[in-house]
């Protein structure tokens, strides 16, 4: 499949470059708050992927209409009524996958993420562009809540995935397995301060990743760079 | 009604001048002239909060019942739970009475309790009661009690207990809770309603005291509401 330069630069920007927790360090507190287990941290990174791919599209398409001095208000506003929308709607006609993930849905109007990007990003770029943007966001954030799921998971109870056949049907029972049997257990790690302590590990992790490749080759740096004066 | 080809014709060319005027007022150009101005700014704000609210309402409105739905066949459920099937015949949610319960201190000022019944006797009733005093918040939890007060069985609906300690009192992690069934005020004495640890009946858990203590004490003071109301809730 052809993808121009500029998907490929939104792409490897919401993923890796940009990443929400990563690169601009939103999204603190659901990031924290539900990854006590992989399968929690996938429900609120599915939920939120939605709900950001909406309202960037949403906020893109009106963007001629909304006047800079008022964007704040309007941005919130859509985002509340997008929340607020899928809770009622995911209550009413997913209720058993609402009770797993009802607590998260709400969560979402307190990512700061969404907002970030509405006002970054899709208040000044055309719908498609805004709908990928969102896409590739929302997935950059649902895989840095797998992975410190997973992380807190594994060393908190040594399991992984536990419960996921609740989110996602029986058919993906197979997910749950018991990584180190016979753990005692470390409490922190299921505990909040668990979650900024494997966060630190997390983003140590990605610093040297990118380090290791500055040195390898210099465009990537220079790519980055580009990317941080384009957003500011 | 039928609609002559002119009355049409005249239809279209009006729809045709609106959409004209709406695409030119939505060009680019013209809405950046426009945006500087406080009313359209005002008019904007408006706009969107009406969308927004609009939307809501309806949304609200077209799901209420089916939500309504979806939690009387969970609460049904967890009645099932609590009232072995044989017991009962009749629908729960229907056969209900609302008792005052604020001395009690169980969370509420009243109380639903719901009534089964077989073949029209009242063998058991069951309710939805808090222990408001866990270790990090409220314990929500029902119980369902047979017609002479022994306890048929206790599950906890939700609580923020601690997970991997305190969170031993759901079913699905220990048995611990099944330790009450055939209890009641009269087979255990009001001293022996505590974890071991104070000199009671119950088992506490390892690193885990005040939850099974409040969870306790909350279910002592539910057969003690249901005691003050024994004589009207089975001989109505």
């Amino acid at each position: 499949m052809f993808i121009s330069e500029t998907y490929r630069k939104i792409a490897a920007d919401g993923i890796w470059n940009n990443n929400i927790v990563f690169g601009q360090n939103l999204a603190l507190c659901p990031l924290l708050a539900v990854t006590g287990t992989a399968t929690n941290g996938l429900g609120m990174g599915l939920a939120t992927l939605v709900v950001i791919i909406a309202s960037n599209g949403l906020i893109s398409v009106a963007r001629h209409l909304i006047p800079g001095e008022i964007r704040i208000p309007i941005f919130v506003l859509l985002i509340a009524a997008l929340v607020t929308l899928v809770d009622i709607l995911m209550n009413a006609w997913a209720h058993e996958l609402y009770k797993v993930l009802g607590l998260f849905i709400a969560l979402i109007v307190t990512n700061c993420a969404l907002l970030g990007r509405a006002e970054a990003f899709a208040s000044k770029q055309p719908v498609k562009h805004a709908l990928w943007d969102g896409l590739m966001m929302g997935l950059g954030f649902t895989l840095v809540l797998v992975a410190l799921g997973a992380a807190r998971e594994i060393s908190a109870s040594g399991m992984l995935f536990a419960n996921a056949s609740l989110l996602l049907g029986e058919s993906f029972r197979f997910l749950e397995v018991t990584v180190i049997p016979d753990y005692k257990g470390f409490l922190l790690m299921a505990l909040p301060p668990g979650g900024f302590i494997m966060l630190a590990f997390l983003i140590v992790g990605k610093r040297l990743i990118d380090q290791k490749f500055a040195q390898k080759k210099v465009p990537v740096t220079v790519l980055t760079t580009a990317i941080a004066g384009e957003e500011s | 009604m039928k609609l002559d080809p002119a009355t049409i014709e005249r239809l279209k060319e009006k729809i045709a001048v609106y959409r004209e005027f709406l695409k030119n007022w939505l060009e680019p150009s013209n809405l950046a002239r426009l945006r500087p101005k406080l009313e359209f700014q005002a008019g904007v704000l408006a706009g969107s909060a009406l969308i927004a609210s609009v939307l809501l309402g309806v949304t609200n409105c077209s799901t209420e019942g089916t939500i309504q739905r979806r939690l009387d066949e969970d609460l049904k459920k967890s009645l099932e739970e609590v009232v072995p099937a044989a017991l009962y015949d009749n629908d729960m949610l229907l056969d209900t009475m609302n008792i005052p319960s604020t001395e009690f201190n169980i969370g509420a000022n009243e109380t639903t309790v719901y009534i089964a019944k077989k073949s029209g006797n009242i063998s058991a009733v069951c309710f939805k009661f808090t222990a408001p005093d866990g270790y990090s918040g409220a314990i929500n939890m029902i119980i369902g009690i047979d017609r002479d007060g022994n306890i048929l069985g206790v599950r906890v609906l939700s609580h923020k207990e601690t997970p991997g300690l305190g969170d031993k009192i759901e079913v699905a992690k220990s048995d611990w809770i099944l330790s009450f069934v055939g209890r009641s005020l009269d087979n255990l004495a009001p001293a022996k309603w505590a974890v071991k640890k104070d000199g009671g009946e119950f088992d506490q858990f390892a690193g885990a005291t005040i939850t099974p203590r409040k969870s306790v004490q909350a279910i002592y003071r539910g057969l003690q509401l249901f005691k003050a109301h024994q004589e009207q809730l089975i001989n109505p």
